[in-house]
């Protein structure tokens, strides 16, 4: 994959993309991969005269993660499409539609885990698992 | 004689409404193109409206899914009859390429009654104009069925 | 006055596509815009684990029917990275000829709708009738007026003989003498100026951290374009975007505008540089790894992040499409304009909700 990849955890996610920002780079787009039950992916990919940089974040399904909305605007409906499609779910978001983006809203399955989750309150909030 | 007259001039005159409920645009803009000078449409007195309520034929391109199942039920609903559905394209006739993917019912005549299916993956302008004037002639026994 | 809420859409004569836009008015002006979205939504995404990554193509070609061509060349310049192939230099000059036919039929396209939302039927009349002969180019070299289908892993599928390249030249010549004759109409009309210039604006600085790609973004100053990548053939090919200033609707139609003219350059260069040799590469074994990949669409920058295991199915395919990334930009734009400048606003940033939502 081009550009650097960069690991980091839910308490330093903010603090980096802020630095990002400072550095001039343009949001293109966040990732969401299931790797197994309990871990997801999220790749937040940022892009500057066409050189790629990636953030890499591993996060447990049932866990909040910070919204990067606040500093980049244009994060929010990708959040959004997150929160529908895989059931991980954002706090601070800017524009929320709670899980109505594309589901409707009696829906609490998410469509695109291959293991089959149902919806329930998260548990651990801007913890580093 | 006055309803002889109409159905004459409705025959000759039906207006449209294009309704894309998920479709990829590709059966979208080839229905806009039967409107545009080269195949021309309005030859057979057909006017493309946005008001579901001064239509008699609708046109429907495109699967249908969870979210706009209502609004294709609603817009069905708020014609006048006698009224014709055209379903275009491969995805509008069964769902198509998409199928199996999670947020797809099927084909329109899923949710609404259909009167010609339009095959094609995009269908082409000339099968579509060819389905909507076959829809006429539906349209034409709905209304002797009406009056009757 | 009190507040007014209005709904737009998702069944909108000025638009194409269903999308659905809630707008709060304060009088005649716009407080509040929030879009929802759902109503195209299918989850192609998730079509990897039926499909196998050959036939991935044909479901990525049907994101979006008009800018299909370019969204099964950037998967499968994904895919070939990935597997380390080299395409042919002639399948890539290929590419390149059918990617700008397809932008020029999408900027026609656009260009007739954007003229249609200020009420300017017969001006989408003509731009409409001068797609049907790009059209009519498709047609005649692949088989098929929309979704071309020509892009397979390693290279293409058809070829163009002698007589099609000539063929292509001298209709792409009498499409430009027809253009120019609707440039002063586009471009200086009063009524088009009158409803255009200065609605929307958007500032360069705005415009790039909002994430905007495409021409909406160059129209503002933005020097962006991600053929200067120099995939397919363009590291051959002489080749400078198209950039405005203005930051308005006026300077978004300009561009797309140029866009054209520039398009109908790069195909003659491509076809005066085409060089002789296999169209494609046969393809063996199965992709592994994780890989970005991106192409200009007409509506601006394109952005793949394929993940394979090994298998014939891949992981996770995510494709972030150009609305998607312009969308953001309404909802800066539409507050403080008129209720009637809302389709040309929305119009201006080129929507495409099928590819947004795929």
């Amino acid at each position: 994959m081009q550009g650097e990849i960069m690991d980091i955890g839910l308490d330093n996610l903010l603090g980096e993309t802020a630095r990002i920002k400072v550095e001039g780079y343009r949001f293109v787009t966040i990732s969401c991969v299931e790797i197994n039950e309990i871990r997801m992916e999220l790749l937040y990919h940022f892009d500057r005269n066409f050189q790629l940089k990636h953030l890499r974040l591993s996060i447990s399904r049932d866990c909040r993660a910070p919204s990067i909305s606040p500093v980049y605007f244009a994060a929010f409906l990708v959040e959004n499409e997150i929160q529908d499609l895989f059931g991980i779910r954002f706090h601070g978001l800017t524009v929320d539609y709670d899980r109505t983006l594309y589901l409707e809203k009696d829906v609490k399955t998410a469509p695109f885990c291959k293991f089959a989750v149902v919806e329930k309150s998260p548990v651990c909030e801007e913890k580093t698992p | 004689m006055f309803e002889k007259i109409l159905t004459r001039a409705r025959m000759r005159s039906p207006w449209m409404l294009h309704f894309d409920c998920g479709s990829c645009n590709g059966c979208d803009i080839e229905v806009l193109a039967c409107l545009t000078p080269v195949y021309d449409v309005e030859r057979f007195g057909v006017v493309n409206t946005g008001n579901p309520m001064h239509a008699d034929i609708l046109l429907v391109t495109g699967t249908v899914n969870h979210r706009n199942r209502n609004v294709l039920r609603n817009l069905y609903d708020q014609m006048p009859g006698p009224k014709v559905v055209v379903a275009i394209g491969a995805c509008g006739l069964t769902g198509g390429i998409f199928r199996q993917a999670w947020n797809v019912v099927g084909g329109v005549d899923r949710v609404i009654p259909v009167d010609v299916y339009v095959p094609g993956c995009p269908a082409k302008p000339e099968a579509i104009i060819d389905g909507v004037v076959m829809g006429l002639e539906k349209f034409m026994e709905k209304q002797h069925v009406d009056i009757s | 006055m009190t507040r007014t809420i209005i709904p737009f859409g998702p069944q909108h004569p000025v638009l194409p596509e269903p999308i659905h836009l809630m707008l709060t008015l304060d009088d005649e002006v716009i407080t509040e815009a929030v879009p929802a979205f759902g109503f195209v939504h299918r989850g192609l995404e998730k079509l990897v684990e039926i499909r196998d990554f050959h036939q991935m193509i044909y479901v990525v070609e049907r994101i979006c029917g008009i800018c299909s061509m370019l969204h099964a060349m950037c998967y499968c310049q994904g895919i070939e990275e990935m597997m380390g192939i080299e395409t042919p230099p002639r399948a890539r000059f290929l590419r390149v000829i059918w990617s700008e036919l397809h932008r020029m039929h999408s900027h026609l396209l656009w260009l007739g709708l954007f003229a249609d939302s200020f009420g300017f039927e017969s001006l989408f009349m003509q731009f409409w009738k001068i797609r049907e002969k790009i059209l009519d180019i498709d047609e005649a070299t692949t088989g098929n007026r929309i979704i071309v289908s020509v892009n397979v892993i390693g290279g293409v599928r058809k070829d163009l003989t002698l007589e099609q390249t000539r063929g292509i030249l001298s209709e792409l010549k009498s499409v430009e003498t027809e253009l120019k004759r609707l440039e002063t109409t586009i471009l200086n009309d009063y009524t088009v100026q009158n409803r255009t210039v200065g609605k929307g604006v958007l500032t360069a600085k705005q415009a790039y951290e909002l994430g905007l790609v495409g021409p909406t973004l160059r129209a503002s100053g933005v020097m962006q374009d991600a053929r200067m990548l120099k995939y397919a053939a363009f590291d051959d090919i002489a080749f400078t975007p198209v950039v405005e200033t203005d930051g308005d609707c006026y300077a978004r139609c300009k561009v797309r505008f140029r866009e054209v003219f520039q398009s109908i350059d790069l195909i003659r260069q491509a076809i005066g540089k085409l060089p002789n040799g296999e169209i494609a590469v046969k393809v063996k074994g199965r992709p592994d790894g994780e890989v970005t990949s991106r192409v200009e669409q007409p509506r601006g920058e394109v952005f793949y992040y394929i993940r394979a295991n090994g298998t014939k199915h891949l992981e996770r395919l995510r494709v972030r499409t150009p609305t998607f990334a312009n969308v953001p930009a309404l909802l800066t734009m539409l507050p403080g304009a008129g209720l009637s400048d809302v389709p040309v606003i929305v119009l201006s940033i080129d929507p495409c909700i099928s590819c947004t939502e795929r």
